[in-house]
């Protein structure tokens, strides 16, 4: 098998992963022998595949496992918390759903178009509907949305939840609940 | 002797016990089955944001996002690379913010998978990994990287530095393993073409892109 040098920097990555046929991996070296060109890009690929792959290349900041787990601690502290902390957490949902009514009946007036954008939509769509999160997305959608960015970590939850952790719905799955009545 | 298979089926047992403890509300146990991936959750974020604050900072936010929802995770997946999909998810939503807030043009990320033909051919063979040491180094290496368009860099950091199998990229950047291998191909040999000059003898102040130029533009 003869290649040329094309061949040879296509394949090149390929060959410093060991992920190539006995026979072209042969090609290759013989093709390197007679070209410096190519015996210079190879043992380049070797190079920056070593160098980069050193431990010394991945540091993390000083501290950074330190902070994370104070950071998680930190977060698991609500779950930790008796039965007072959630009557307490209870209690604010009530406050935060009436100041919700109270915003709604402020707007009425409104010229749809306006509304259209600063409302949640949260008035049409069944709270108990079950959609899927991309997590470190901004959107929820219905399970059957083809938009749904990195599909293998979504989780499914109900659209309160959703809305309740700030996720807003997709446009495209979810329009019908967004135009305004 | 313990062979390498082995200690993957010991890591893995181990890990299904925990994350059984932990669904079933031993959550303090949550940190231990994170930390063996502290480190690759952090440097997938930094591929792409390409800034240490931000980066430690969308590696805690995704690490919590990960807790909140353990109970939603599919024991079908491995759970590095659940976690590390939600970091790569977080790390470029707050990406996207950036560019909006910057108003900085998406040429990125040029659009073009075709061929990438190696630029410089000066002679470098044989460099000994005791130049990491020095930190100027260390540094230079760092900055060729964030040279490279982000698609190329996340392939580059996840397979090359974090040493993750193909499949295993694919799998957390939700491409294809041809994708994975073309685009390591052509951040390899743009890296290489970004280093070349100066290799063998002052190095760091000859750096090709010292000068600011891109040579595959
Ligand atoms: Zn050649
Ligand atoms: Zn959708």
């Amino acid at each position: 098998m003869g290649v040329n040098c094309e061949k040879v920097w296509r394949e090149s990555s390929n060959y410093v992963d060991g992920d190539v046929s006995p026979d072209l991996r042969k090609a290759i070296e013989e093709h390197a022998q007679g070209c410096p060109r190519c015996a210079t890009v190879l043992a380049g690929l070797k190079n920056i595949v070593q160098l980069y792959g050193d431990e010394r290349m991945s540091e993390v900041p000083l501290g950074y496992g330190q902070r994370l787990h104070r950071r998680l601690e930190n977060d698991m502290l609500p779950a930790r918390r008796g039965f007072m902390g959630w009557m307490v957490a209870f209690a604010a949902s009530i406050l935060v759903g009436g100041a919700f009514e109270v915003a709604r009946s402020a707007s009425v007036g409104v010229p749809e178009h306006v509304s259209q954008h600063s409302q949640p939509a949260d008035r049409q769509i069944p709270p108990d509907l079950g959609v899927l999160v991309s997590l470190g997305g901004k959107l929820f959608h219905l399970p059957t949305c083809r938009s749904i960015n990195n599909r293998a970590s979504a989780v499914a939850m109900t659209a309160q939840q959703a809305m309740q952790d700030g996720y807003t719905p997709c446009p495209r799955c979810l329009r019908k609940y967004l135009r305004v009545v | 002797m313990r062979t390498a298979l082995q200690n993957d089926l010991g890591a893995s047992s181990h890990e299904d016990a925990l994350l059984k403890r932990i669904k079933d509300g031993e959550r303090e146990l949550f940190y231990e089955l994170v930390q063996p991936y502290e480190r690759r959750v952090y440097a997938a974020a930094l591929s792409i944001l390409r800034n240490e604050a931000e980066a430690e900072d969308a590696a805690q936010e995704a690490v919590l996002k990960a807790f909140k929802h353990i109970g939603q995770f599919r024991e079908e997946a491995k759970f590095s690379t659940w976690l590390l999909q939600i970091t790569i998810n977080e790390a470029r939503m707050r990406r996207r913010k950036q560019l909006a807030h910057a108003m900085e043009p998406i040429a990125d990320q040029p659009n073009e998978d075709g061929e990438y033909i190696p630029r410089d051919f000066a002679d470098w063979r044989e460099i000994p990994s005791e130049i990491l040491e020095r930190h100027e180094i260390r540094d230079a290496l760092m900055k060729a990287l964030a040279m490279l368009g982000e698609k190329y860099r996340e392939v580059f950091v996840l397979r090359d530095m974090q040493r993750l199998s193909i499949e295993e990229t694919a799998k957390i950047l939700d491409i294809s393993t041809a994708s994975v291998k073309t685009r390591l191909l052509r951040a390899r040999l743009m890296l290489r073409d970004l280093l070349s000059p100066g290799f063998g003898g002052g190095w760091t102040t000859k750096l090709s892109f010292a000068k600011g130029n891109k040579p595959w533009e």
